[in-house]
C-alpha cells in the first residue's frame, strides 16, 4: 500500500470516528482559495481547495490567467519567428524550448545542423537546465520556511545566466537556435568561463546538500508526503524528474535521442524509488550535478566547422507532419508541427511538461494537510508559462 | 554520495536505432491490424514513429488496446487538427477588417489532410508512449462535421482529462464520459472555439503584424543560399 493510499484510508477512518462526534458538533466544509497571487504558485495558478478541518477533500486547480494562445499565434508567424514566442513558455530555461521546435522543422526540411552546432546546442540546452533547476533547489527550501538557500540559488544561477548571455545576447530569452544551426559561434574565452561557472554550480549543489537535504525539518516536511506511484504518474503523463523520482528509469536524452549529442558523453540517469516530495528534490539535485558533468565533457570536444547548414534565406518547410520531443528542465516537451509547405506552420501542438505534471494535483492533493499543499506543489515544480502557453 | 539507482548510457549508432525503430513500428502495425480489424482505416510510419488512424467508434477501444495489450502506459498529449484552410489567408495580417468589409473571395483551397490520411475537417490527435522500450504511437480519428463527439479517454488515461477540456474549449469537440467538460484556459462566458481555422485572430484586426513585411534580404547577403534568415527579424 502506498503512503498516499494510507493517508487516504486513515483519513476515511478519522472521518468515520468524527461522524459520531459530529452528531452533536456539526462542522461545515470550508473552501480555501490559494492564489492566483500566492508565492508558492510560481506565477498565477489558483487552487480551490475544499477543506475539512486541516485536510483537503477536493482540490481544483484553475489556470488560464496567463494563457497567451501560442498555438494560434504560431499559425500566423513564419518559422523563424515562432522561436521568439516559444522562448516564453518555460521562461527559466528558454533555450530548451526552442530546441524541439527547431528539430521538428529540421526533420520536415530534411536539414541537419553541422556537428559543431549540435554540440553547442546541447551545451546551451544543459545550461538552461542548470539555470532552471538551480532556482528550484533554492525555492524548495523556501516552501518549508528556509529563506537563505534561495539567495544562494539566485547568486549562483547568475554565473550560468552570464554564460548564456555571453553566447546568445539574451539572459532569459536567447532566441538563438535557427533552422539548420545557430545564430552565432561562441565568443572567445567562453569555454574557460563556462568551466568556472560549472565549478560554482557544483559547489552550490554541495551547499544545498548540506543546508537543505540533511535538514531535519526539511526531511520531516517532505518524506512520505505527496507520494506518486509510477503507474499513476505515467497515466497522468508525468515526465522528467517527477516520474524518475517514482522509480521510472526513463530519460528522453538517453532513450530516444534526437538531434542532440547526449550519446557522445558519459552520464547517467538518476532515479529514486520513493516517489515523495523529498525524492523529487533529491533527483533534481543529482540531475543538476550530472548536467554540469555533461557540459564539462562537451566543452572538451566541441568539433570545429561551420555552425549553419545551407538553408534558404526565406524558409519554406515542405508539407508533412513531425513530432519531436526532448527532455527539457521541467520534463518532456514536444512539438507536433503540421506543415503545408508554406512560410508558416499550419498547426503547432505544444506538449508542455508542466501542463501534464500539474494535472495530477486533483488526485494527489486529496487527503493531504493544508501546509503540505505548498510543499507538494513546490516539489512538482512547474512554471506557469509552461502550463498556460 | 548515495547511489540509489543509476544506468549508464550506452552509445548507439543512430542509423541502426532508426532501422530497429522502423521494424518495431512495422510489427506493431501488424498487431494493430489484427486487433482492430476494420476499425483501422489508415497508418503511416516515418522516422520510427507510427501513426494509427481509427474510426470514431473505436477511439476508446484503441486507447484500451494500446495501454492494456501493448503496454503504452505513458500518456503524452491529446488534441485535434482543423484541416480547413484558413478562410482569411494572408489577409489575417492586414489592417482591414475582414468581417465588416469582406474582401473579394479568393480561390478556395482544397482541404488537404496530412499523414495517414483523413476524410473530415476535424481530426483527433493523441500520442502515447511505452517508457520501458521508448516506443510511441500517434493516434488519429476523423470526426464528422455535424457531430463532433467521441468517447473520452479519461477512463483509460486519467491524464487525458485536462487535454480533453482543452480540445473541447479550443475546437468544440465533446467527449462522452468525461467527468466535467468545462473551460480550462478561457473565461466561462467565452464564445467560439479559438483554434478553429475560421476563428479570426482579433489582434490582427487592430494592428498589422510588422514582422511579415520585413522579410527581405539583408544588405550584406549576396544570394539566396547563404545560411541565415535574420531578415525576418
Amino acid at each position: 500500500m502506498t503512503v498516499t493510499e494510507r493517508q487516504q484510508l486513515s483519513y476515511i477512518a478519522a472521518q468515520a470516528a468524527d461522524a459520531r462526534v459530529n452528531l452533536e458538533i456539526e462542522t461545515e466544509g470550508m473552501t480555501l482559495n490559494i492564489g492566483p497571487q500566492h508565492p508558492a504558485t510560481h506565477g498565477t495558478l489558483r487552487i480551490v481547495a475544499k477543506l475539512d478541518g486541516e485536510q483537503v477533500v477536493a482540490a481544483d486547480p484553475v489556470m488560464g490567467y496567463m494563457h497567451r494562445g501560442y498555438e494560434k499565434l504560431a499559425e500566423v508567424r513564419t518559422y523563424p519567428q515562432v522561436t521568439t514566442l516559444i522562448n516564453r513558455i518555460d521562461w527559466l530555461g528558454s533555450f530548451a524550448n526552442e530546441v524541439p521546435f527547431i528539430l521538428a522543422a529540421e526533420r520536415l526540411m530534411e536539414v541537419e545542423a553541422p556537428p559543431r552546432a549540435q554540440w553547442i546546442r546541447t551545451i546551451l540546452f544543459e545550461l538552461s537546465r542548470i539555470a532552471n533547476i538551480t532556482l528550484f533547489l533554492g525555492d524548495m527550501a523556501v516552501q518549508v520556511g528556509a529563506i537563505t538557500p534561495v539567495f544562494f540559488a539566485f547568486r549562483d544561477r547568475e554565473h550560468v545566466l552570464n554564460q548564456i548571455e555571453a553566447a546568445t545576447g539574451g539572459r532569459f530569452h536567447p532566441n538563438f537556435d535557427r533552422i539548420g544551426g545557430l545564430k552565432d559561434d561562441l565568443p572567445a574565452g567562453w569555454i574557460a568561463e563556462t568551466r568556472r561557472a560549472m565549478r560554482k554550480i557544483r559547489n552550490f549543489c554541495d551547499e544545498i546538500e548540506e543546508l537543505v537535504e540533511g535538514n531535519e525539518i526539511f526531511q520531516a516536511r517532505t518524506r512520505g508526503i505527496g507520494v506518486i506511484p509510477p503507474d499513476v504518474g505515467l497515466s497522468y503523463g508525468l515526465s522528467g524528474a517527477n516520474i524518475r523520482a517514482s522509480g521510472v528509469d526513463w530519460d528522453v536524452r538517453r532513450d530516444s535521442p534526437c538531434g542532440l549529442v547526449h550519446d557522445q558523453v558519459d552520464w547517467k540517469v538518476w532515479t529514486h524509488p520513493d516517489g515523495d516530495s523529498f525524492a523529487r528534490f533529491w533527483v533534481r539535485l543529482q540531475e543538476t550535478r550530472e548536467a554540469t558533468k555533461i557540459v564539462d565533457q562537451l566543452l572538451d570536444g566541441i568539433p570545429p566547422g561551420p555552425i549553419m547548414a545551407k538553408v534558404p534565406v526565406i524558409i519554406k518547410v515542405p508539407a508533412g507532419e513531425a513530432y519531436v520531443e526532448t527532455e527539457n528542465p521541467l520534463g518532456v516537451m514536444g512539438y507536433y508541427v503540421v506543415s503545408k509547405g508554406d512560410l508558416n506552420p499550419f498547426r503547432v501542438k505544444i506538449r508542455s511538461a508542466s501542463f501534464s505534471n500539474v494535472s495530477i494535483t486533483p488526485w494527489l492533493l486529496k487527503g493531504v494537510y493544508v501546509p503540505d499543499i505548498i510543499t507538494i506543489l513546490g516539489s512538482l515544480y512547474f512554471i506557469l508559462g509552461d502550463i498556460d502557453r | 554520495m548515495s547511489r540509489l539507482s543509476s544506468t549508464d548510457t550506452a552509445p548507439s549508432t543512430a542509423d541502426a536505432a532508426e532501422a530497429a525503430a522502423h521494424a518495431e513500428a512495422e510489427a506493431l502495425l501488424g498487431r494493430a491490424g489484427s486487433a482492430l480489424g476494420e476499425a483501422l482505416v489508415g497508418s503511416h510510419i516515418s522516422a520510427g514513429e507510427l501513426w494509427l488512424r481509427v474510426d470514431r467508434e473505436s477511439w476508446a477501444d484503441l486507447a484500451g488496446w494500446l495501454r492494456d495489450t501493448e503496454g503504452f502506459t505513458f500518456f503524452s498529449f491529446l488534441s485535434a487538427i482543423d484541416w480547413m484552410p484558413s478562410p482569411f489567408g494572408r489577409d489575417m495580417d492586414s489592417a482591414v477588417d475582414n468581417v465588416l468589409d469582406p474582401p473579394e473571395p479568393k480561390e478556395t483551397l482544397p482541404t488537404e489532410t496530412g499523414v495517414s490520411g483523413g476524410d473530415t475537417r476535424f481530426q483527433l490527435l493523441a500520442r502515447v508512449s511505452d517508457v520501458a522500450t521508448g516506443r510511441s504511437v500517434i493516434a488519429k480519428a476523423d470526426l464528422p462535421d455535424g457531430d463532433l463527439r467521441v468517447q473520452s479517454w479519461v477512463p483509460v488515461y486519467p491524464g487525458a482529462d485536462w487535454h480533453e477540456r482543452e480540445a473541447w474549449e479550443m475546437f468544440g469537440i465533446t467527449f462522452d464520459g468525461h467527468p466535467g467538460l468545462r473551460h480550462i484556459y478561457l473565461p466561462g462566458e467565452f464564445e467560439g472555439h479559438p483554434l478553429r481555422k475560421d476563428y479570426p485572430l482579433l489582434a490582427r484586426r487592430v494592428k498589422p503584424w510588422p514582422g511579415l513585411v520585413d522579410v527581405e534580404l539583408m544588405p550584406t547577403e549576396p544570394d539566396e543560399t547563404t545560411g541565415a534568415e535574420d531578415g525576418a527579424e
